[in-house]
């Protein structure tokens, strides 16, 4: 026999820490699945029964069999138009700034480092300090504006920060050969930087939008109702939205409430995957005609 | 092909060898004949376009450019040649100001444009950059159509009638000798292209800005030898209307297509002249040894 390896022969050495790391990463991937498994699996079992269009159509009400999401829902759609509306032009224009004209000074780092720790702050806290600032200070009452600035304080460090990154990823050589061809800086942000880095901040948007349609700690402490028989008309309507009418039916002791809570899970379910299904068409759609 | 030199390898004793390279074979790059080069004569007579007066180039501290002076004549292709890092691409983005986009660079001494200082306060930058086009060395198109990417350089000037921009787009795409495999296809992404015709929609780019100065930054240094040929080729074409400037690593390139050769080596304008001269003649050792290949 020659010194040199059979290749037939497998060593043993390696086998089963192979076998075993395949699998605790297999179970830790099926462990997720499942409980998100179970929890879709528990609400449809709830809330199946109680889910119909009677239910979006119907304002909330002290009978179970009559109460439905319809001010809920739409002083959620309400508030994301609005928070959209502020916080898009507020996040991106931010991060082109930051990205494409702040000179790397101090401050620039100080900045940076403040919006990074933002993101990472409570929602809870910024309900106070909305508050404080728009419902006392700005005397905006507990009004759906309110609800949606101080959402748009929530997702603005997210929007932020994903644009800045959709930003970075656009390769400088596309930004010097518009300066070579005697574009100015504004043009080549507006022309070529910003329309190659869409699709990347689409994507932050939609999520991060996502994300404030479902929260209920910073509405509940600027003051959205928990009792709403009537539709925003204007800004300065009170409103609820429906992660708040979840918590407001989860709360009640009747059983019944609770299989409403389940359907009111299942429609916010429901909006969030249309959310987010939109992100993933647009980073497919787009994303594809772009790669350096 | 665009040209087939015919290689004359000159070995020769050490006599002139500096260093211990003495074993390698020394290929003087040929001079092809008959493609319209011109002659130290020619280049004589012909109209100075840009003068640069004992330029300095410093990157913050570092002087990375000495006291070059040098004259670059109408309608001939000029080539840089020299070591990696000998300056010759910083000189090249000098004449453009590109430099500027880098923090801490300075310049002194002058390079007039016809007579006018490009790095005179007054100089509108834009401008500039519209009558002095640049090509990279790595081919960058827009991820936009290939009509997008042609009409930029109009678009942003001011142009908006489609008809006109539409002419403008085929002129140039002509000119770089494209037009005829995407005038089907110019509403397609101009990432679909090959290396070779992303290359000739980069100089369509430049070129649709009508400007009077080519720059090309090691042109054609990553692509196959048959674009390499056409690039070449179309440098040979477009120095009847272009003055155009190349910075190349290949010598054997610079003889193909340059009609005035210039050397650096760590920073310093070692020798410029005509091509024919420089690469048959050179009048300094380092010369001979660089486009000799026994260093570099």
């Amino acid at each position: 026999m020659s010194s040199k390896l059979d290749i037939y022969t497998t060593k043993r050495r390696g086998r089963f820490s192979n076998f075993l790391f395949t699998s605790v990463c297999f179970l830790a991937t099926m462990t997720c699945v499942l409980m998100l498994f179970v929890l879709i699996w528990n609400l449809i079992l709830q809330g199946k029964d109680w889910l119909s269009w009677d239910f979006v159509e119907r304002f909330p009400s002290r009978f179970p069999v009559k109460a439905g999401i319809k001010s809920a829902l739409w002083g959620s759609i309400w508030l994301i138009s609005l928070t959209a509306l502020f916080s898009v032009p507020l996040g991106v224009g931010a991060a082109v700034y930051l990205e494409e004209y702040a000179p790397k000074s101090r401050w620039r780092k100080l900045i940076q480092l403040n919006i990074s720790n933002l993101a990472g702050v409570p929602s809870i806290v910024y309900g106070i300090l909305g508050l404080a600032l728009f419902v006392r200070a700005l005397a905006l009452e507990r009004s759906v504006l309110s609800g949606a600035l101080t959402l748009t304080l929530v997702v603005l460090p997210i929007i932020i920060l994903a644009s800045q990154e959709a930003l970075r990823s656009v390769p400088d050589s596309i930004r010097r050969s518009a300066y070579a061809l005697g574009a100015t800086r504004w043009q080549t942000v507006w022309y070529q930087v910003l329309p190659a880095s869409l699709p990347g901040i689409m994507t932050g948007v939609i999520l991060s939008l996502s994300r404030a349609l479902g929260e209920a700690a910073p509405l509940i402490a600027v003051g959205a109702m928990a009792y709403v028989p009537f539709v925003p008309e204007k800004l300065t309507d009170e409103f609820t939205a429906l992660p708040i009418q979840i918590f407001n039916w989860t709360a009640r002791p009747q059983e019944d409430f609770h299989h409403l809570a389940a359907a009111g899970i299942l429609v916010l379910l429901i909006v969030l995957v249309s959310m987010n299904a939109i992100a993933v068409f647009v980073r497919h759609k787009y994303g594809k005609k772009i790669r350096w | 092909m665009a040209s087939t030199p015919s290689v004359k390898k000159i070995m020769q004793p050490s006599d002139k060898a500096t260093s211990g390279y003495s074993k390698a074979p020394m290929v003087r790059p040929s001079i092809p004949e008959g493609k319209g080069m011109r002659t130290a004569d020619e280049l004589a007579q012909a109209t100075e376009k840009i003068s640069v007066r004992d330029m300095s180039f410093y990157y913050s501290e570092n002087r990375a450019l000495t006291d070059i002076s040098l004259s670059i004549p109408e309608c001939c292709v000029t080539a840089f040649i020299g070591p990696s890092g000998c300056g010759k691409s910083t000189f090249l983005r000098c004449f453009n100001r590109m430099n500027d986009m880098i923090e801490g660079t300075r310049v002194e001494g002058e390079i007039l444009l016809e007579g006018q200082d490009i790095y005179s306060s007054r100089t509108d930058i834009v401008t500039l950059r519209k009558r002095i086009g640049m090509v990279f060395q790595k081919s960058t198109p827009f991820p936009k159509s290939i009509f997008d990417n042609v009409s930029f350089g109009p678009k942003i000037a001011g142009i908006r009638k489609k008809k006109e921009l539409y002419e403008i787009v085929e002129r140039s795409l002509q000119r770089s000798a494209l037009w005829d495999e995407v005038k089907d296809r110019l509403s397609e992404s101009a990432l679909n292209l090959s290396g070779g015709q992303q290359h000739r929609l980069c100089i369509a780019r430049a070129l649709a800005n009508d400007p009077d100065i080519l720059l090309m930054d090691e042109p054609a240094s990553a692509l196959d030898p048959a674009s390499t040929a056409r690039i070449e080729d179309l440098i040979f074409e477009l120095k009847e209307q272009y003055t155009i400037v190349i910075v190349t690593h290949n010598m054997q390139q610079a003889a193909r297509v340059s009609d005035q050769a210039a050397f650096f080596y760590q920073g310093l304008l070692v020798e410029s002249g005509a091509t024919e001269e420089l690469f048959t003649n050179p009048k300094k050792q380092q010369t001979e040894d660089y486009i000799t290949g026994r260093f570099g």
